[in-house]
């Protein structure tokens, strides 16, 4: 494949920040995740791949625990991260998803200015002294490559902006509540082809900092972005591995009609 | 490639001659419609205007009732009237927007808030005059507030509550999902996502509501009639009896006391309303001036 001379060098770090362990997933009786085990590494871009329907978004909303507000969902299983169970009873939501932010497939800046969008996190979660919103408010922005884009108009309007700039505001915001862990739900389904471009960028230099785990329908884009990709199918997974693997030399048949195009 | 469907030029220019001929009359209708909507609106603010403004002087506008409204002017009543409004509004709106919330977010979708919502659209096209016989027998006498400021806005709280908690209902579940989820994802309680998500971009239709609220008061004469009283005199406290505008205009008209002062009165009561919207409109722009690029 002409991609593959692009893809990644296997990356060196190990440490694991994320541990799922049988997780099992229930919608009432429609079973959506079956037994799911991964390893997530620190400091690296997992991608996730598969068919529409075959559970990788219901699988990111776990690690963040957005599906409990989906009724009748059911999750069975661990998800650790580093080492502690967010399942487990007593854990504080709030602060697992100040941890564990969270990128949507649709751009979703709120009716607010540029400023106030980026310093809601930090606000809801009580910091309330404006020098320290600034420098927040910068700095989240300067990482998401916006800043010299917006910051002669912070006090306008975020509706006002192109799609591939809402998209990096929405990334500043999950930035600025400073997680470890940050959820990417296709996040440039949405977008044109040049705001793609700024946003896988941008995942290539956040990853230094952040573990990203990624949903793509597009695998070109997991070839390039990612270090490791896991194939889900039908609420399996199929089969994880370094992304140059999985799409130079996937072990699985399912894996390489998939990403040869025989279907999905 | 096949081409025996029919879709022939001059089959298809033929029906497009048919269609921009249909698409003109539709336009001639609509034209009308919107004409005749508008028209019937100009003549009646015209009609009262023209017999009103003549009527209107500044001594009408600043001193009391005198003579059951034949002579003097209607000061007391026009502060009455806001006094009505604006209890009415402080009853009605914050009462209508938490339970607007709890309905839409707070409680289970089942059939006991399908029960509410079956409810709260009826009561919203009950004849008003139903609130009025039941704001005498609960405001006034059970509960023995009589006829004063209280019993009447109470009673037009009542009245628009229903119309509120719709109107509140609906423009919190238009606010997109989106909102909410990235809201809930950064970390934000429910609470915290109601109030400084939902509740700001629900605003601009729950305004709305509440200023449709507005107008419901300002006419509202059936409802008041066994709540309000009809004292003249300004309201020293909720307990006094308070005519509003209204229903000033009401006694005035029925009774043949004075046509004249029935058309100052009509007039003042458009202008009045005509300014409030216009002041809500404004309010509406402030707080919506991140909703477009602008």
């Amino acid at each position: 494949m002409e991609f593959a001379m692009k893809m990644n060098e296997p990356a060196q770090s190990s440490r694991i920040k994320v541990r799922v362990s049988k997780l099992n997933l229930f919608y009432g009786s429609f079973q959506a995740l079956k037994n799911i085990d991964m390893d997530i590494e620190e400091n690296q871009v997992t991608a996730l791949i598969g068919p529409s329907g075959c559970g990788k978004s219901t699988f990111l909303k776990c690690i963040n625990r957005m599906n409990d507000l989906i009724g009748g969902c059911r999750v069975e299983g661990d998800i650790l991260i580093d080492g502690a169970d967010i399942y487990k009873d007593g854990i504080d939501i709030a602060y697992l998803r100040k941890e564990v932010g969270m990128v949507f497939q649709k751009p979703n800046p709120f009716e607010m200015s540029i400023f106030d969008n980026i310093a809601y996190g930090p606000r809801i979660h009580g910091l309330r002294d404006r020098k320290k919103l600034e420098i927040i408010v910068e700095r989240s922005l300067k990482q998401a490559a916006l800043w010299d884009e917006v910051k002669d108009r912070l006090h306008q309007s975020a509706i006002g902006l192109s799609g591939g700039q809402q998209q990096r505001l929405c990334i500043a915001r999950v930035l600025a509540v400073e997680p470890s862990v940050v959820l990417m739900d296709e996040p440039t389904s949405a977008l044109d082809p040049i705001s793609t471009g700024k946003i896988e960028e941008l995942i290539a230099e956040l990853k230094n900092d952040y573990t990203i785990i990624i949903v793509t329908h597009n695998m070109q884009q997991a070839a390039r972005v990612s270090d490791k990709t896991a194939f889900f199918l039908l609420g399996d997974m199929v089969e994880m591995g370094d992304t140059r693997q999985i799409f130079q030399l996937p072990r699985d048949k399912r894996t390489e009609d998939y990403i040869t195009g025989r279907f999905g | 490639m096949n081409k025996d469907f029919g879709l022939t030029k001059e089959f298809v220019l033929k029906n497009r001659a048919k269609q921009k001929r249909r698409q003109r009359t539709a336009f001639v209708f609509l034209y009308l419609a919107a004409g005749i909507a508008v028209g019937v609106l100009l003549v009646i603010i015209g009609f009262i205007f023209a017999n009103g403004l003549k009527e209107i002087s500044w001594e009408f506008l600043t001193s009391g009732v005198k003579d059951a409204g034949r002579e003097g002017g209607i000061f007391p009543l026009i502060i009455n009237t806001l006094y009505l409004v604006g209890l009415g509004l402080l009853f009605a709106a914050p009462l209508a927007v938490l339970a607007a919330i709890y309905m839409t977010e707070y409680s289970k979708q089942g059939a006991v808030i399908s029960v509410i919502r079956f409810f709260t659209t009826n009561l919203a096209g009950i004849p008003s005059i139903i609130f009025g016989l039941f704001g005498y027998m609960f405001f006034t006498k059970m509960l023995g507030w009589s006829w004063s400021l209280l019993s009447g806005s109470a009673t037009i709280a009542v009245v628009i509550l229903p119309t509120l908690i719709r109107t509140s209902e609906e423009a919190i579940m238009t606010v997109p999902a989106g909102y909410k989820e990235g809201s809930l994802a950064l970390g934000a309680t429910k609470w915290q996502t109601m109030r400084k998500v939902v509740i700001p971009t629900a605003s601009p239709g729950i305004i709305n509501g509440i200023i449709l609220g507005m107008g419901r008061i300002f006419g509202e004469t059936a409802a008041l009639f066994f709540t309000l009283g009809s004292g003249t005199e300004i309201a020293n406290s909720l307990m006094d009896s308070a005519r509003s505008l209204s229903l000033h205009l009401y006694t005035l008209a029925k009774q043949g006391i004075s046509p004249g002062k029935s058309y100052a009165t009509a007039t003042v009561l458009v202008v009045i309303v005509l300014i409030l919207n216009l002041i809500a409109g404004i309010f509406d722009r402030r707080i919506n001036r991140y909703k477009e690029n602008r």
